[in-house]
């Protein structure tokens, strides 16, 4: 017989030797049995966390001074949102980018959010049965651009950062209809009607699509609060962390780290710079029966002597 | 005599295919190698018995549909069996990973099992990922509107808007389980054709290292 190659990382000498009884149906039976009496024992004895979620009823009421400013940057199209660019809205210099290629500009703006006309200005449309807030809009929505801009800019001169017997202090400046609409829109927060408005914008009754209330929640600092408190923030290895003590998605381990270190930490295209690493680690994993060296490590570190120490004990008699 | 017209039916084929590959001693195999013997191997088949009981819980979550159990002690309950079940899951399937690794499990002709488990272990982390986010409470808005960058950053939120739940929910109870069921069969279908792996041995004769 010719001799042919042998990669000892790659064949086997398949087995040839003796052979043990093997109960296969026993074994699975016992093995769900197992699990389950963990799982039931696991669940009464600490059962699964579920903080309620937030509303953004509850952000305007607890926090009115930074719901009315989150308000006043979505108007504005300073917001978080309204800067985003895409999948969100067409903001030039942003997206990021794995090299020269930036995968989210390429895909372009699939979900788009206008921030003042969907976060403020249509809800407030809703609200047919308050004459000011009614007729600010007209005259916000009669205004030219430039006067807009003007009645923004000063507005912006002072903002307010008081509450005095539950309404905003506006100091008097010359804004025009827009300390009329971020009071309306506060108010109508604070009465719950703004997160079904928000719900509804884009269907016409159904809907399980939150994007639009959670991208504005997401813009002010309330959220990531009671987040940061709940040591849920992205220093405090939130991805992988779990409200209360309970343990989270823990095989998120090395995502959560990279955003830890430098060169991550601190890249203007952090997130997808971490997904490219996570990517390829990914491959790496999957392809490694293929991968010189990477395929080598176990025959090299000896653990599998470990493993079947029974079996080379048996050899050496 | 054998009509010829039956032995060319695609039915016939695949019969007689699948006879020639899984004959019932390796479907349900009463011995194994007697190498096979290390605390290592236990945590395949408690993988597959987590999976069991992830799928259970999820079914009896989706009874009485996705927000019941903020409202039902049993509910409650129910969800906590469906937590541990993946807790339990991921944790004998990390340690099952690891030791598959060691084993260098991937050896004569192994590769496509070690493939369709590690693509199993990523499916996985998917499912459960929209898993918290189905959760429809502090826990899943806040994964969802921290989760977005990441996956915008891809191009992948322009299809795969974390902040939608009905998408997200359908992901998880639909599409990802289908594709993690099905991979895993494709698995234990090729640990049962091609057997588990043996030990590292000498160079047999015959062959050149």
């Amino acid at each position: 017989m010719k001799p042919t190659s042998w990669n000892p990382d790659v064949d086997v000498a398949e087995w040839t030797g003796t052979q043990r009884p093997y109960d296969i149906i026993k074994e699975g039976t016992i093995a769900v049995v197992f699990v389950l009496i963990v799982v039931l024992t696991l669940s009464f004895l600490f059962g699964s966390p579920d903080d309620k979620p937030v509303t953004l009823k509850q952000w305007s009421n607890a926090a009115p001074i930074d719901f009315a400013t989150t308000a006043f940057q979505e108007l504005a199209g300073t917001s978080g949102v309204a800067q985003y660019g895409a999948p969100y809205n067409n903001v030039p210099g942003t997206g990021q980018k794995i090299g020269p290629v930036s995968l989210v500009n390429l895909m372009g703006v699939t979900i788009p959010i206008n921030a003042a006309a969907d976060f403020v200005l249509r809800p407030l449309g809703t609200q047919t049965s308050v004459p000011t807030v009614t007729a600010s809009l007209a005259t916000w929505q009669h205004a030219s651009a430039t006067q807009q801009q003007t009645w923004l800019t000063n507005y912006a001169k002072h903002l307010p950062t008081a509450i005095r017997d539950s309404v905003m202090v506006v100091t008097p400046n010359d804004a025009g209809p827009v300390p009329s609409l971020i009071g309306g829109l506060t108010t109508m927060a604070q009465s719950g009607a703004l997160d079904n408005a928000l719900l509804s914008n884009s269907t016409s009754y159904f809907s399980t699509n939150y994007t639009e209330p959670l991208l504005f929640l997401s813009d002010g600092t309330y959220f990531a609060g009671l987040a940061s408190d709940k040591h849920l923030a992205g220093d405090q290895w939130g991805m992988m962390n779990e409200t209360g003590s309970f343990p989270g998605q823990a095989w998120l381990w090395l995502y959560t780290f990279l955003y830890q270190v430098s060169p991550y930490s601190t890249s203007s295209n952090a997130d997808a710079l971490v997904w490219a690493t996570m990517m390829l680690l990914s491959a790496l994993v999957v392809f490694v029966p293929f991968i010189p060296g990477l395929r080598s490590i176990p025959r090299r570190v000896k653990l599998y002597r470990l493993i079947w120490r029974q079996h080379y004990r048996s050899e050496k008699h | 005599m054998t009509d010829p017209r039956i032995e060319r039916q695609w039915t016939t084929r695949l019969r007689k295919r699948v006879e020639g590959t899984f004959p019932p001693e390796k479907v349900l195999p009463d011995t194994q190698p007697s190498y096979v013997a290390s605390w290592i191997y236990v945590f395949g088949v408690l993988t597959l018995a987590a999976l069991v009981m992830v799928i259970a819980t999820g079914c009896a979550l989706a009874i009485m549909g996705p927000t019941w159990w903020h409202v039902s002690g049993l509910g409650h309950y129910i969800n906590s069996t469906h937590l541990w079940s993946v807790e339990v899951f991921f944790f004998a399937m990390v340690i099952h990973l690891w030791g598959k690794y060691f084993m260098a499990a991937w050896r004569g002709g192994r590769s496509m099992t070690w493939m369709t488990g590690a693509v199993t272990f990523l499916t996985s982390i998917g499912a459960a990922f929209t898993g918290y986010l189905s959760q429809t409470n502090f826990d899943s808005q806040w994964i969802a509107t921290q989760a977005k960058d990441g996956i915008n950053a891809t191009g992948a939120g322009s299809v795969f808007n974390v902040l939608n739940l009905g998408q997200m929910l359908m992901w998880h109870i639909v599409l990802l389980p289908l594709v993690a069921l099905g991979l895993t069969a494709v698995h234990v279908i090729l640990v049962r054709k091609r057997g588990v792996v043996p030990p590292f041995a000498d160079v047999p004769e015959g062959v050149v290292a």
